[in-house]
């Protein structure tokens, strides 16, 4: 019932949201067929604008684009004019989910275990490396850590290829440079979650009865100390499947992070507006479902 | 013990993550491509592959491979040789033109091609309907601008005709000397009716796709390539040197150099795509190439606006700008700095002689123009754009103007730096003082730079209008006879550089492409920096 509801709010939502799109877009200076040629004669420019409705008033124009999604219609790109906003969802937002699933894959199976270790080896050597390499990890910016793994591993060992989008082995590099700041912010969670947990009376009641110290870690300590990863987790992971502009556009992948960053450059109107609306949309079902595994790891957790 | 059982457990069950990126793994390399034989790093991604629609120059290379026109251009110097039109009269006064077309042509898809096709796709570029940005190199038809202004809907009325299934007669408002190039560009070029009636505006995503030219589009993916393959059914296919072809769309200058580099791509060809912090290092390795190119780097003014109404003001800022410290200190690839605007090289034409480099006469003009010592002259501000790819070219220039007026003349001017699209809706509004600007040559004529400083041109875009260039560019292009046609420019452009001054050129471009030589062949440094792909080879080792 709740997550009925939950769904049923969406949809007021995302209609504002494509209003305050819609009308933002229109407001920004310059428009998407200004260009340094100008065309020949007035008239070429009024073609051009009759064609793609831009004569009309811009709330003429948003109903004409609500009817559009009504009837599954994104409309046309304005700066790329044989491609719909379905097309371009379509060829690019399956490149970056796999991007970012390898991604959020390594930030959660790289980063766990670092978060684990350096809580459970706490104030020792382990502790003070992985401590380190997560505090590095979230540090380095993408832009840095991409040209570096690029010079390092690419052109001076000669290891992976460039860039491009072709095999497993071209997909590497980008996860890497993608996922490694997740990397360390979950294992940080994970760590202040760990030694908060560890100072529950439950945890102190356990270790009096004489469980053992791993048992007590794993099974218990862990467990409570996933939840504030969980909820890390979504926004995380819509994070990462919308694509990043910055490691697709330095390792040449065809995602929908370069699209909606050069759509905004571009000013090409139905393709911001349908991407906002597909971020919005990962969002509202992503963080559906991180309340979803909240019921699932918490059992104090209900919703009614 | 216990811990590393744990640790095992604790490993089963997140083994679901390791097989979900396996299956992401798995799911993205089920799709493989075979090899292509040529790889070329375009430019960034094109806009469109529709004749009627491109409008940027990287996108026309990839165009005039898949579609021709009546001529196309030879690989060498890029001249207009015969294409789909074997041999062409033309009438003593240059007005009409009877094109013969080959008879053995088709469609790649093996339908015959003949001179409907022709009609057909020079009508449809004028049609309003199709929103064409450069119809306008078709307004040299007769009723060709009526028509596309829907003032006449008669197709017949237009200045092409088809005499029979293999001859086309063309009739021009004036004689224009370059129309033979014009056939060679892609929105001259012949368009498949039968997919574009069919498909609408996504036409190009026909499989397979009817071509006119070398090669057929195999497959066209955004941000990723643009794939294409030899054309069989081309009247010169034997002549066509390579199978397929990958088109990288790349906008960054070092994944450009990186990809040529790690040996993924075999030929970079745009002069955007040279990272410029290394401009210097790379034109000393050998398959770096920089040659002259028909392409202006410019100042534009707004003589609208006090106290550039002044032409003294205008020749006073010219005169205090030392170009050679721009090319030598910023551009640094070759580029020769340039008093006038149309570049040296261009075919029938030599430019005189603009304003040179004199700091103390432009003071005295500045001082008679009442600011002495640069005293009571306004702050005004000078607009660029951000540059592509993250160049601070523009910038740059900016900065050194901004220094080289303050020295010389002891004026003030702030830098304003805008978004592209902001800045280009800026100049066609003529809201701005002073801003950067370049042309690049549509064709290997002066027509193309100096028609558009003509009173009412779309890109004028200065405010500036006189009526004695007005008449001089239209009495040069009224006549057939080059060397009066030559005489009428250069006073046109004296005019414009040496008088009046609403534009200040700086530097010529240079095209800069990079390739080994000793594995790619078939690609001549040329002028409009255009290299047929008909005849790209790649090496085998």
């Amino acid at each position: 019932m709740y997550f009925i509801r939950r769904l049923l709010y969406a949809v007021p939502l995302l209609l504002g949201i494509s209003l305050l799109a819609f009308f933002l877009v229109h407001l920004a200076p310059g428009g998407p067929f200004d260009r340094e040629r100008r065309p020949a004669s007035p008239e070429i420019e009024r073609n051009i604008k009759a064609k793609y409705h831009l004569d009309e008033p811009v709330w003429k124009q948003y109903g004409r684009y609500l009817n559009g999604i009504v009837h599954g219609d994104f409309g046309p790109s304005l700066k790329y004019r044989n491609h719909s906003v379905t097309d371009i969802i379509v060829q690019g937002l399956p490149v970056s989910m796999t991007l970012g699933g390898i991604a959020f894959c390594f930030a959660i199976g790289a980063g766990i275990p670092l978060g684990f270790i350096t809580a459970a080896r706490r104030g020792r050597w382990p502790d003070y490396l992985g401590s380190l390499l997560a505090v590095l990890a979230v540090c380095v910016p993408s832009f840095v850590l991409a040209p570096a793994l690029i010079l390092g591993l690419t052109l001076k060992l000669k290891l992976f290829p460039v860039g491009l989008w072709e095999s497993p082995w071209h997909m590497i590099l980008p996860s890497v440079a993608l996922g490694s700041f997740f990397v360390g912010q979950v294992a940080r969670i994970l760590r202040e979650a760990m030694l908060t947990a560890a100072q529950s009376e439950f945890v102190t009641a356990a270790r009096a009865k004489g469980l053992d110290e791993t048992t007590l870690l794993l099974k218990h300590v862990l467990r409570i100390a996933l939840l504030p990863v969980v909820s890390y987790a979504g926004p995380m992971l819509a994070d990462l499947l919308t694509g990043s502009f910055i490691v697709e556009s330095i390792f040449q992948i065809p995602g929908i992070g370069v699209c909606l960053v050069n759509s905004s450059l571009n000013l090409d109107y139905p393709v911001i507006v349908g991407l906002s609306l597909l971020y919005a949309i990962l969002l509202i079902g992503l963080n559906l479902l991180v309340d979803l595994a909240y019921t699932l790891l918490d059992p104090r957790v209900k919703y009614e | 013990m216990m811990f590393q059982q744990r640790v095992r457990r604790l490993c089963r069950r997140t083994r679901f993550l390791f097989a979900a990126a396996g299956c992401l793994l798995a799911a993205a390399c089920g799709h493989r491509d075979a090899p292509a034989d040529l790889t070329i790093v375009n430019s960034a991604e094109p806009e469109s592959l529709d004749p009627a629609i491109v409008t940027a120059e990287s996108d026309m290379r990839i165009v005039a491979g898949i579609f021709e026109g009546l001529t196309r251009q030879e690989p060498v110097a890029a001249r207009p040789v015969p294409g789909l039109a074997e041999r062409w009269d033309i009438s003593p006064d240059g007005k009409t033109y009877t094109f013969h077309l080959r008879t053995n042509l088709t469609w790649s898809t093996g339908e015959p091609l003949t001179s409907a096709d022709v009609m057909y796709s020079w009508l449809r570029e004028l049609n309003p309907a199709t929103a064409s940005d450069y119809a306008g190199q078709l307004f040299y038809l007769k009723n060709g601008q009526a028509y596309n202004a829907g003032k006449i809907t008669d197709p017949a009325q237009v200045g092409i005709h088809a005499l029979d299934p293999f001859t086309i007669r063309v009739e021009l408002d004036h004689p224009t000397l370059f129309f033979l190039d014009l056939c060679a560009m892609p929105l001259t070029s012949v368009v498949p009716r039968q997919a574009i009636e069919k498909y609408g505006d996504r036409w190009l995503n026909a499989r397979p796709l009817p071509v006119s030219g070398p090669y057929t589009v195999d497959f066209w993916r955004l941000n990723d390539r643009v794939r294409l393959r030899k054309n069989h059914q081309y009247w010169d296919a034997p002549n066509t040197r390579s199978e397929i072809i990958d088109f990288l769309p790349v906008g960054s200058p070092n994944t450009a150099l990186n990809l040529f580099d790690r040996g993924q791509a075999d030929i970079v060809w745009d002069k955007e795509l040279i990272p410029s912090e290394l401009v210097d290092v790379l034109l000393r390795r050998p398959d770096f190439h920089s040659y002259p190119y028909l392409g202006t780097y410019f100042i534009r003014f707004n003589v609208t606006r006090k106290p550039f109404d002044d032409p003294r003001v205008r020749q006073a800022l010219a005169l205090a700008i030392d170009k050679d410290r721009i090319v030598h200190k910023i551009t640094r690839a070759g580029e020769k700095p340039t008093a006038s605007l149309v570049p040296a090289g261009t075919a029938n034409y030599a430019s005189p002689t603009g304003l040179g480099y004199d700091p103390q006469r432009a003071r005295q003009l500045l001082a008679e123009a009442g600011f002495p010592g640069g005293n009571g002259f306004p702050r005004f501000e000078y607009l660029f754009d951000s540059g592509a790819g993250g160049k601070k070219l523009h910038e740059d220039i900016g900065v050194e103007l901004q220094q080289m007026w303050h020295n010389e003349l002891g004026i003030q001017m702030d830098l304003r730096e805008v978004e592209t699209q902001v800045f280009w809706g800026m100049l066609s509004r003529v809201d701005f003082t002073v801003a950067r600007s370049s042309w690049i040559a549509d064709y290997n004529d002066a027509n193309t730079f100096l028609s558009m400083f003509m009173t009412g041109d779309g890109n004028n875009e200065t405010g500036w209008s006189n009526k004695r260039y007005d008449e001089l560019v239209h009495q040069a292009n009224e006549t057939t006879d080059p060397a009066v046609r030559q005489k009428d420019f250069q006073q046109a452009e004296s005019i414009l550089i040496q008088d009046e001054l609403p534009i200040v050129p700086l530097y010529i471009y240079v095209g800069i492409n990079y390739f080994d030589t000793n594995k790619v062949t078939g690609i001549w440094e040329n002028l409009v920096d255009e290299h047929p792909l008909g005849s790209i080879q790649k090496l085998r080792p």
